[in-house]
């Protein structure tokens, strides 16, 4: 059903730091690896040598913002995913019921038995987290890896989602923003935790860590020019090229 | 976005199909027998035609049936309702007036009106987008009822209504590319609200996520059109509101020559609006691409 639940008990998420995020694409490749082999039909490529375009649940852009303060621009990059929405705008357009938010734990799904690949959920969502597969016809995002992280055939310390598990620099977090106490609603709390687009009013779940700000370069110790006129032979080039 | 072909026949299609069937059910022009069958088979043409069109844009075909599911929140599913619903209603009325020779008037007034309905439901597919500003207000909705009740009145020779009706749609359409360039400029949502890097200062994409295409770009970051958007216009308004009132006026005495003469001007420039609909729509997911 189509029909958003009033709450879930669990609000499972990714908490993103932009400020540890070194744009490795690391993210992206084990996920299109394990959504590959594991929930769902692959996610296919098209034309891998010659104009390649294939579908991906998470990418990641690089930007550089100036500072309005002034001093040194920085460059963030940002993995791109799904963030779960508390208020998802693409569960309640979809016309056929595949897609749909789970009660237990806020995750958003789509049953890929039931969707006729119209697009609308995509044309919905504000943050492109959903790609229609080109092979397979049907509607592919982020599952929060449901297939890992309730998964008792596999490791302990495996059953986060894919992408959380491969990240080198340590930069995403996985756990319940639902409850005040877990680690990852302190770390929001800490480092002031932001909303993506809140002016839709999505209510996204997941949440990203906003760079540090960086410190600017103090010119006080910076040596004086030591000469301001010049001498010899360049100041009467200087003189002759002002007379002609 | 993305004008699909299939999208744009779809919904020109249709709305001309309830528009010609909607005026059918008020009973004037009160046609039977063969006219009647004519009229009613071009009315279910257009409609049903414009409806498979929208199943070709499907990319699991096989699904579609589910589409019929979840009307409690989907305009997409209701839409599919409704478009079912108001066929089966207008169905017994056409038949009467085809083969009886019988006008069951109340049936026709309640064909017409869920015509209307399930015209306003398909504008309601795009008006709740709040990811598209152009879509998401009441033009939307506005200018699909007008543009079916227009095409209607064209189709059954309606001149006298026809001549208001283009005269009000084609200020309403002029209102509507106003405020939809309005909405794209006072757009709150930008680079800076995408990506939360706004709050720092200017944010500018240095490297995006992949040089190819992919199904966000094709999609949602449309691009192609808008360099050519004010002579678009000009071409929609001329064909869409201005050679149709001129063939009206000038073939006055003969309306059976002129309003037909001016559904082919009108249709024409349907077309072009509804392809700049869809085209000059700019979705949110473009901001994280810089486009």
């Amino acid at each position: 059903m189509t029909t958003l639940p009033t709450q879930t008990d669990k609000k499972l998420g990714l908490v993103i730091d932009l400020d540890t995020c070194v744009g490795c694409h690391g993210c992206v490749t084990s996920c299109k690896g394990w959504n590959t082999q594991n929930y769902g039909v692959p996610l296919s490529d098209k034309d891998a040598y010659g104009d390649p375009s294939g579908t991906f649940l998470n990418r990641v852009h690089s930007y550089e913002v100036q500072p309005d303060t002034g001093g040194a621009a920085q460059t963030i990059h940002f993995p791109r995913s799904c963030l779960h929405c508390e208020d998802a705008p693409c569960v309640t357009v979809c016309p056929t019921g595949a897609s749909y938010k789970r009660e237990e734990d806020g995750i958003v799904l789509v049953n890929e038995n039931d969707c006729m690949g119209c697009g609308l959920c995509a044309w919905a969502c504000p943050y492109g987290a959903r790609e229609l597969d080109a092979l397979a016809g049907v509607m592919k995002k982020c599952t929060l890896c449901v297939d890992r992280i309730y998964n008792e055939n596999l490791p302990e310390e495996d059953r986060i989602p894919a992408c959380v598990r491969t990240c080198p620099a340590g930069a995403r977090h996985f756990g319940d923003l639902g409850d005040p106490n877990s680690d990852v609603s302190k770390l929001v709390a800490e480092r002031g935790g932001m909303d993506l687009m809140p002016e839709l009013g999505t209510k996204p779940v997941n949440k990203y860590l906003p760079p540090r700000p960086k410190d600017t370069l103090d010119c006080s110790q910076s040596l004086e020019p030591v000469a301001t006129e010049a001498k010899g032979f360049l100041g009467w080039l200087d003189k002759a090229l002002e007379k002609l | 976005m993305h004008p699909a072909p299939s999208v744009i026949f779809f919904t020109v299609s249709s709305g001309l199909g309830f528009g010609l069937l909607a005026w059918l059910g008020t009973g004037n022009p009160a046609v039977n027998g063969l006219s009647a069958f004519v009229m009613y088979f071009l009315g279910y043409g257009f409609a049903v035609g414009g409806l498979l069109s929208s199943v070709f844009h499907l990319a699991n075909k096989k699904n579609a049936i589910k589409a019929f599911s979840q009307w409690r929140t989907s305009w997409l599913s209701r839409e599919a309702v409704l478009s079912v619903i108001t066929l089966l209603t207008v169905a017994p009325y056409a038949i009467g007036r085809i083969f009886f020779d019988t006008t069951l008037e109340t049936l026709g007034l309640i064909g017409s009106a869920l015509c209307v309905v399930t015209v306003l439901s398909t504008s309601m597919i795009y008006a709740q987008l709040k990811t598209v500003p152009r879509w998401n207000n009441g033009f939307t909705p506005l200018l699909f009822v007008l543009y079916m009740i227009s095409g209607g009145a064209l189709f059954t020779d309606r001149v006298g209504i026809a001549v208001y009706l283009l005269i009000a749609l084609g200020i309403l359409q002029v209102l509507a590319w106003r405020d939809g360039d309005n909405r794209t400029v006072n757009n709150k949502t930008d680079m800076g609200t995408a990506t939360g890097l706004g709050r720092i200062g200017k944010v500018r994409q240095y490297e995006p996520p992949h040089t190819g295409q992919n199904y966000l770009l094709k999609e949602m970051a449309y691009q192609v059109a808008r360099k050519h958007v004010l002579k678009l216009r000009l071409i929609a308004f001329v064909a869409a509101f201005l050679l149709p009132i001129l063939a009206l006026m000038a073939f006055a005495d003969t309306p059976s020559f002129g309003a037909p003469m001016a559904l082919v001007f009108h249709l024409l420039g349907v077309l072009a609006s509804r392809w700049l609909f869809f085209a000059e729509a700019r979705h949110a997911v473009a901001n994280y691409y810089g486009r």
